[in-house]
């Protein structure tokens, strides 16, 4: 049944699934971090994914974004194959990494100008669109600032901007308010609530704060060792649990062990002979 | 195109921006060129070699093309720490175009520190033999620049921390600087630092700088440029080989 829709989603591609993950694995020397994961994600909808440190959520996310290739699987984002038309994938999301990713030595309007260039957004649509995004996340009258003396929040809220400007059909959010007051995440909530529902862009977002996930998203899915556990809507996966938030639920699903993230030596290991074995792209 | 004039642009901006690393970095070409220059100027004049400065200023330009193209890689690793290489990394654009757009900022900022470079020397003492050739001295600068631009992106493609790229980097460029004949002629040297010499790149940009602007080139301009194009050439793709397999 399930392989069935994938089809559909594939060929059809602005059909019900604008990112279709059927059976992805990606091992990296031995150690799978993606053991065969199946999650579908429906146009327009903001979707969660969660799991605790370590799970495969950056894995993921990074496969999707065509920065890693997949051991095995068939992805399908907005209709390409990550793997063997990138370009195309990449011109249809925008993303807010885990970490910055600004020039802090340009200004806010020049990190949007050069991102609209890079992704080939003809000048007079790139003019109106950056002082439209920047007036909705409120640093239109920082523009010229440097953002080397933006605030966190503020360089959050450039890159949610920054993301959009190509019109892309997913926006990508890491943990978007990690290390935010509540105010600032309440405030960036606002603008990914509205972007949604006045540009319809698909939302896929990953948080450790399950009340925001609760809150926002209209579908979930959870990954634990490299495996989903569970997807569907906030409320099912309390049912399916039997506990009254999705706290709960979580905990019910992943266990009360703490995660340790590989250790950073192997993990640099693991990039360098990642390097030189390259990807061939 | 557009995209590689973006990140052309961007390097361009960066530099114009940092007073302090225009100046800081013509600090050396100048000790060089007074202390080297006035220093060793009567004993080379002893030796019957003429006048020193007039040697020297063509292989100081090529230094500071050298230090600063190569350095120019270090900016993969600052890209890469604060974040800004996977905002390229995920944009529809391949990474050769990002290895090129790269390499011509790197290798403009390079050119324009040659220029300065050249300026100062004026300020020393130094006459060019003719003023008309020197836009041909800029194509051989430019080749110098693009040379070392791309060594030194690839070299940061697979060092992941800032001290071990400077180590490295040193390593490399101190030994092709002291063995180009920027300081000293290479005519009379032992059979093997002559060797070394040979196989030197920058010995040929050093060789085709002072042919234009002395008149003292004893390889060939031509000979000078094809070899400087084919390292240029090859140091490139092997940049952009190496850029396509990085990971963030």
């Amino acid at each position: 049944m399930q392989r069935h829709m994938l089809k559909e989603a594939v060929v059809k591609p602005d059909e019900e699934y604008i990112i279709s993950v059927n059976d992805l694995t990606k091992r990296f020397d031995g150690f799978v971090a993606v053991d065969h994961i199946t999650f579908f994600v429906k146009a327009g909808e903001i979707f969660a994914f969660l799991g605790p440190n370590g799970a495969g959520k950056s894995t993921t996310i990074k496969i999707l974004t065509t920065l890693l290739s997949p051991t095995t699987g068939k992805l399908s984002m907005n209709g390409y194959d990550p793997v063997t038309s990138p370009h195309k994938v990449r011109q249809t999301f925008g993303i807010v990494f885990q970490d910055p990713s600004l020039d802090e030595e340009l200004t806010a309007y020049e990190n949007m100008e050069y991102h609209g260039i890079l992704y080939n957004v003809p000048r007079e649509t790139r003019v109106e669109r950056i002082e439209e995004l920047l007036t909705i996340v409120e640093l239109w009258s920082r523009r010229n600032d440097f953002v080397k003396n933006f605030s966190g929040g503020m360089k959050r809220r450039l890159e949610i901007a920054r993301g959009l400007l190509h019109h892309p059909s997913i926006l990508f959010l890491d943990e978007p308010t990690l290390g935010l007051d509540p105010q600032t995440r309440n405030l960036i909530w606002n603008y990914i609530k509205e972007l949604n529902a006045r540009e319809g862009v698909t939302v896929f977002f990953t948080t450790h704060y399950m009340e925001e996930a609760e809150r926002v998203a209209r579908r979930i899915a959870i990954i634990d060792h490299g495996k989903i556990m569970v997807q569907g809507t906030p409320d099912e996966l309390k049912d399916k649990t039997n506990t009254s938030s999705l706290e709960d639920a979580f905990i019910a699903l992943t266990g009360r062990d703490i995660r340790t993230e590989e250790p950073d030596s192997l993990e640099r290991l693991r990039t360098r002979r990642r390097f030189f074995r390259g990807r061939g792209r | 195109m557009r995209a590689i004039y973006v990140l052309w642009l961007r390097q361009l901006k960066r530099y114009s921006r940092s007073k302090a690393r225009i100046i800081g970095s013509l600090g050396q070409p100048l000790l060089f060129l007074v202390a080297l220059g006035f220093g060793f100027g009567p004993i080379y004049t002893k030796a019957g070699g003429g006048n020193y400065v007039q040697f020297l200023a063509p292989g100081i330009i090529a230094m500071s093309i050298l230090f600063t193209a190569t350095f120019s890689g270090i900016e993969v690793l600052w890209d890469r720490q604060f974040g800004f290489l996977k905002e390229i990394l995920v944009a529809p654009v391949s990474r050769t175009r990002i290895m090129v757009g790269r390499t011509l900022g790197g290798a403009t900022v390079a050119v324009l520190q040659g220029i300065i470079v050249f300026f100062l020397s004026l300020l020393i003492g130094f006459r060019p033999a003719s003023m008309t050739l020197l836009p041909l001295a800029l194509v051989y600068m430019s080749l110098i620049a693009v040379m070392f631009c791309a060594l030194g992106t690839a070299i940061a493609c697979f060092i992941e921390d800032m001290q071990g790229f400077q180590l490295i980097i040193n390593f490399l460029i101190m030994p092709t600087f002291f063995l180009s004949g920027a300081l000293f002629p290479m005519e009379s040297l032992p059979r093997a630092v002559g060797f070394i010499a040979a196989v030197n790149p920058l010995a040929y940009g050093v060789d085709a700088l002072r042919g234009i602007l002395i008149h003292g080139a004893h390889l060939g301009l031509i000979t000078d440029f094809i070899v400087l194009a084919l390292v240029a050439s090859a140091l490139m793709a092997l940049g952009s080989f190496f850029f396509s397999r990085i990971q963030v």
